[in-house]
């Protein structure tokens, strides 16, 4: 039987790992390293890893790291995936088939998009028919607007006026592999999922929906699952809690949702 | 010495491969060019991707008698990894029907689980039984229902059952790894299953 994936989500920000509040507010965490080599430490499911740099400097603001200075995404990338053992997502400045292929050919078993799809959606059924539609992932930013929801561009600065169920059938149509749905206005709130987004999103799809966006406790994430998620992902609480991973697993085991138990 | 041959025909995530391999203490070699297996003793063939545009580039690039020399020919063991294992059937189902390798007869078809929630792409871990008897010795020092990195649509149907060496139920079995002499594949990803994945990468290395 497949299990649920409990997935960590790393954001890197002009060279540094960094947690995020309503897609607006970024506090550095480190080096975009260290954590990557924890978590494959600890046979995590699967990684997110998504540049969210609107700038081009990348930098570790130090140069007494032993990985030396990693100047741009694709430094990064080589970086990681030497020491990610696991399945690794990239997300972050993939606006083309070349970007995905540069990505893919560098350690990435999946790219995810977002902004690029929705505003050249043609994207997504090239990706699909060069790497296969289990390589491309559709990255919904979602927020609240009115009774319903919104879908946001550009790091939740743009609204796109599409409705995400309606954008995620539609991505899927197109040849979209999983839908990576985000709240914004969840974002390092620790209120827990916005079950109604992720459930509306889950019911218009029938391909794997990995929910992101407010989880502030281990038991927040069996409540995604019950609201129609295949995977359950989350950022901040990686950076900030005790054995995130195995305690994440224990409490989703706990509530009776399927997964590998995690290591300490 | 062992040295093995990861083949670059233009498909997917090498790295990867070659990093579990590094990790394992044996020499990679990204192999570009037919002519770079004569320096390999094991050949890995990775892949992500669609069927069709896989077996062009394998056209394309002479990679079809060379790896047919090495794998069959001189027995050299060869591990197909998802896509990779793929092509090994006669035909493949993803957009319209193509021709494989056919190394081991059977087909590639699009996985269609009965039950309700099970959805396609099957991403994400799950527990892979070996056939007992069968994958000689793929499977060796793993209990049955250890769980591996699956991604994908498609699976592949072996004309016959004994080639099957593993299975996995997703709303349904399939097979999810093959073996035929000294020819493997898998489903699965191995170089991505962390531990239970390496053991399957090291009995495959011998």
């Amino acid at each position: 039987m497949l299990k649920n994936r409990l997935i960590p989500v790393l954001l890197l920000k002009d060279g540094l790992l960094v947690r995020s509040e309503g897609f607006s507010y970024h506090q550095i965490i480190g080096d975009p390293l260290h954590e990557v080599r924890r978590l494959s430490e600890w046979n995590v499911d699967e990684l997110l890893y998504i540049d969210i740099s609107r700038g081009d400097v990348y930098d570790q603001r130090r140069d007494d790291t032993l990985h030396g200075t990693l100047a741009t995404p694709l430094d990064i990338l080589d970086a990681v995936s030497r020491c990610c053992f696991m399945p690794l997502t990239w997300g972050g400045r993939i606006v083309s088939v070349a970007d995905m292929r540069r990505f893919i050919s560098r350690g990435a078993d999946k790219i995810t998009i977002n902004s690029a799809a929705f505003r050249t959606p043609e994207l997504i059924g090239q990706g699909a028919a060069m790497f296969g539609s289990q390589a491309i992932v559709v990255s919904i930013d979602a927020k609240r607007v009115g009774n319903g929801y919104g879908v946001f561009l550009d790091g939740g600065r743009t609204e796109a006026g599409a409705d995400p169920a309606d954008w995620a059938a539609e991505a899927e149509r197109l040849g979209a592999g999983e839908i990576f749905l985000q709240s914004i206005d969840r974002d390092g709130t620790g209120e827990g999922y916005d079950l109604d987004l992720i459930a509306r999103v889950a019911q218009a799809t029938s391909i794997p929906v990995i929910a992101c966006g407010g989880v502030g406790d281990f038991s927040d994430y069996a409540e995604g699952i019950r609201a129609g998620a295949s995977a359950v992902a989350a950022a901040n609480i990686w950076h900030f809690k005790e054995l995130a991973d195995s305690l994440g697993k224990k409490a989703l085991l706990r509530a009776g949702v399927a997964v590998r138990p995690g290591r300490t | 010495m062992k040295r093995v041959a990861i083949i670059d025909y233009g498909m997917g995530n090498l790295v990867s491969v070659v990093n579990a391999v590094n990790a394992l203490g044996v020499e990679a070699l990204v192999a570009d060019s037919p002519a770079d297996l004569g320096r390999a003793s094991h050949i890995v063939l990775p892949g992500v991707g669609a069927f069709a545009d896989a077996m062009r580039n394998l056209g394309d690039r002479g990679w079809i008698p060379a790896l047919e020399e090495a794998a069959l020919g001189q027995g050299k063991p060869f591990l197909g990894i998802c896509l990779g294992m793929q092509l090994l059937a006669a035909t493949g189902m993803e957009h319209g029907e193509h021709k494989g390798l056919g190394w081991i007869k059977g087909r590639v078809e699009r996985l269609v689980p009965q039950g309700e929630g099970l959805r396609v792409p099957h991403v994400g871990w799950n527990a892979v039984h070996p056939v007992p008897g069968a994958g000689d010795g793929l499977f060796h020092g793993l209990a049955d229902g250890e769980d591996f990195y699956f991604v994908h649509s498609y699976a592949f149907v072996p004309e016959d059952p004994a080639h099957c060496a593993a299975v996995c139920d997703h709303g349904g079995l399939f097979c999810a790894a093959v073996a035929s002499g000294r020819v493997f594949g898998t489903q699965f990803h191995p170089e991505k299953s962390q531990r239970a994945g390496w053991r399957v990468l090291a009995n495959f290395l011998g």
